[in-house]
């Protein structure tokens, strides 16, 4: 569909564009965190508030868990980052993203899963940290049907 | 809502001609069956999971008389369960067959001029026949048969291009490329029955690139897509539909969760799991139907629609008995014809069976048994492992094995067997695996097949604790599985690439003919704790 192959170029847009505005910014600590509570610590957001304002579109199992799609949006007014973390992977948080004011807070990103995992998304917005999680399952496959 | 639960509705509901007896003439039992009045101004008809059978066969189906409140002896309780399945077999004959359920099909086309006749999909996988003509002998039997619509699962076993080659209109609203997501197939098709715009929406397997191997479809992801799915209702709404129905091949407890979170569904025809509702279970304000499978039943969805949508549906769901319904001559001749090239290696002989040989059963089946036995003797293994598939139909005691009988039961494009050296904890992993797969709390993530079938070990389930936690006490020889020590595993239809091993109908045959008579088996099977999700189930 046409919308969102448009939807999708301008997410790699930004996926492209951001990292590079960013790059000072890097957090080199929250990246290499081993565990999720470690990265959000790194963050500054070690207790965020649950939301259903932050919706996460995923598989409920992973086709490929080399390659497993997540889209994350955010309805919270403000929402200035992104950021999601595979919690059962050596390198928790995947990404951070980062929004201009009035930007739409919508990310897509393929990630790669060893195992089933709960992807937690934390929105920042006005300073103060939302989470919202959902597991992602992984497995051998076969025998079906 | 847990399969129990649903069970005990369709039990409280009773059986639309529950009253059959077991003594009725055939003329009466014709007349009863399948005199099904007319009703309404749109009509569908449904089969799904026919699995390539062309000719009738005999299929035991996994429950017993107590899940579906019918008395014993009747025809409808040989149909819907496993209760003297022997006696009745013999009683009632052969079930299915494309030549009598297109009699079937052309009976309630007279007198239901506009209706439309669906395919749930795994028409082109389950024999030998469809295996070895990449389903193009189903392919002739559905175009003959008068197949309007179809969706898929096993279809994508043949690869991305075969599946796009067929000339039927296949929907499937949850299959999009894997790299725009593009849609690869139409989601919906609307049509103008009685002058009534109708919208039958597709729903393809959901998890065809993990339950079978991903290789197939590389370019195209699935899943279950229920935002989409929602999409698209609205937009067969807003395009004038004034019924919206789902062909499903979900499985029926995917099914039954799915009517509940979606919107404006009239009802839900659905397949995969072989279930056969003997009356549709209401959702909210959607009807949902399972056909059962290997074209032993003819759904019947009658609908009186009006200018505001749907006022009143009717469902039935015919079983096909091949000694009711005369053969129509026009599908008879295409069977034999598209048969003639294979019938010699078809016949061969390769054993007897003294006992009765099926497949279905959460846990084991005869079948699956004999095919452990090959396995562990023809690959010289400790331990054998058959996956859980509910394909394949039965054999009668005293009945000769024959290869495409063995073929009903392995007849897939990945067939090669595998003989690896696995760990005990490595074993337990997998069975962990399998088991979440098949047991896991939520619909979304049951896959629908069968547990693994296990030879050479013993193990305890408890199918409703979480992953990790369902299987212990793995022992072989009366001994713990040690979790470090290594086994020699062998087993068949690998979902990864590459493999080479022989052929699983190869192994078997070569077991059969050295056999000669097979015994009665009996199916090996877990200890079971705490609640089994089925009780009933054999």
């Amino acid at each position: 569909m046409k919308t969102t192959r448009r939807t999708l170029i301008a997410a790699l847009g930004a996926l492209l564009l951001k990292p590079l505005a960013a790059f000072a910014a890097w957090n080199e600590q929250a990246f290499g965190a081993k565990t999720a509570a470690d990265a959000l610590k790194t963050l500054g957001a070690s207790s965020p508030a649950a939301s259903k304002d932050i919706v996460i579109e995923a598989p409920q199992i992973a086709e490929n868990g080399a390659v497993v799609p997540i889209e994350v949006s955010s309805n919270i007014p403000g929402t200035s980052s992104i950021a999601v973390l595979i919690e059962k992977n050596p390198f928790p948080l995947a990404g951070r993203f980062e929004f201009k004011d009035g930007a739409l807070p919508y990310v897509k990103l393929n990630v790669k899963m060893g195992e089933t995992s709960d992807v937690r998304v934390i929105a920042t917005a006005g300073g103060k940290h939302f989470a919202a999680s959902r597991e992602i399952k992984v497995t051998i496959g076969g025998c079906g049907g | 809502m847990r399969r129990r639960e649903f069970l005990q509705i369709l039990g409280a509901a009773g059986v639309a001609g529950a009253s059959l007896r077991p003594n009725l003439s055939a003329a009466q039992a014709r007349a009863e069956l399948y005199d099904v009045k007319p009703f309404g101004n749109v009509t569908l008809l449904h089969i799904t999971d026919t699995h390539a059978q062309l000719l009738p066969v005999y299929f035991r189906e996994p429950f017993g008389l107590e899940n579906y409140n019918l008395k014993s002896g009747t025809p409808l309780a040989y149909a819907h369960t496993h209760a003297d399945f022997v006696a009745l077999a013999k009683r009632y004959g052969k079930v299915g067959g494309f030549a009598h359920l297109a009699t079937l099909v052309k009976r309630l086309r007279a007198s239901r001029p506009h209706a439309l006749l669906l395919d749930g999909g795994d028409s082109w996988q389950g024999s030998a026949t469809a295996l070895w003509t990449k389903g193009a002998d189903m392919m002739g039997a559905q175009e003959r048969l008068g197949v309007d619509y179809m969706t898929a699962h096993w279809e994508f076993t043949y690869g991305m291009a075969r599946v796009k080659e067929t000339k039927l209109p296949l929907l499937a609203q949850n299959v999009r490329t894997t790299d725009f997501e593009d849609p690869v197939f139409d989601a919906y098709a609307l049509r103008e029955l009685s002058g009534v715009p109708v919208a039958i929406i597709g729903q393809a397997f959901p998890y065809t690139p993990i339950a079978n191997p991903r290789y197939f479809v590389p370019e195209w992801t699935f899943g279950i897509q229920e935002a989409r799915l929602q999409v698209t209702i609205d937009e067969a709404r807003g395009k004038g539909a004034k019924a919206v129905v789902l062909l499903s091949h979900n499985g029926s407890h995917v099914d039954l969760k799915l009517a509940s979170r979606v919107r404006g569904l009239d009802a839900i025809l659905g397949g995969h799991t072989h279930d056969a509702f003997p009356r549709p279970v209401r959702v909210g304000s959607t009807l949902v139907t399972n056909a059962g499978s290997n074209g032993k039943f003819l759904g019947v969805l009658d609908m009186d629609v009006g200018t505001s949508g749907v006022k009143e549906l009717r469902y039935r769901l015919l079983p096909v008995f091949s000694n009711l319904l005369e053969a129509d001559a026009g599908m008879a001749a295409y069977i034999t014809e598209a048969r003639r090239p294979f019938q010699a290696k078809l016949g061969e002989r390769l054993a007897l069976t003294e006992g009765l040989l099926y497949r279905r059963g959460s846990f084991n089946g005869t079948f699956d048994e004999l095919i452990i036995r090959a396995l562990l003797k023809e690959k010289q293994a400790e331990i054998a492992f058959s996956p859980g598939f509910r394909w394949g139909t039965t054999l009668l005691p005293g009945e000769p094995i024959t290869l495409e009988h063995l073929m009903d039961q392995t007849a897939i494009t990945y067939p090669n067997t595998t003989l690896n050296e696995l760990s005990g904890a490595q074993i337990k992993a997998i069975l962990e695996d399998v088991a979440d797969n098949v047991f896991h709390a939520d619909p979304y993530l049951q896959q629908g097949g069968d547990m693994v079938r296990v030879g050479g070990m013993s193990y305890r389930l408890e199918p409703k604790a979480k992953i990790g936690h369902r299987i212990s006490a793995l022992e072989i020889a009366g001994k713990p599985l040690h979790s470090t020590k290594r086994y020699k595993v062998a087993g068949w239809a690998p979902v990864a690439e590459g493999i080479t091993g022989e052929p699983i109908w190869d192994v078997v045959a070569r077991y059969l003919r050295a056999t000669g008579t097979v015994p009665p088996l009996k199916a090996q099977q877990p200890r079971l704790a705490g609640t089994n999700p089925s009780p009933n189930m054999s």
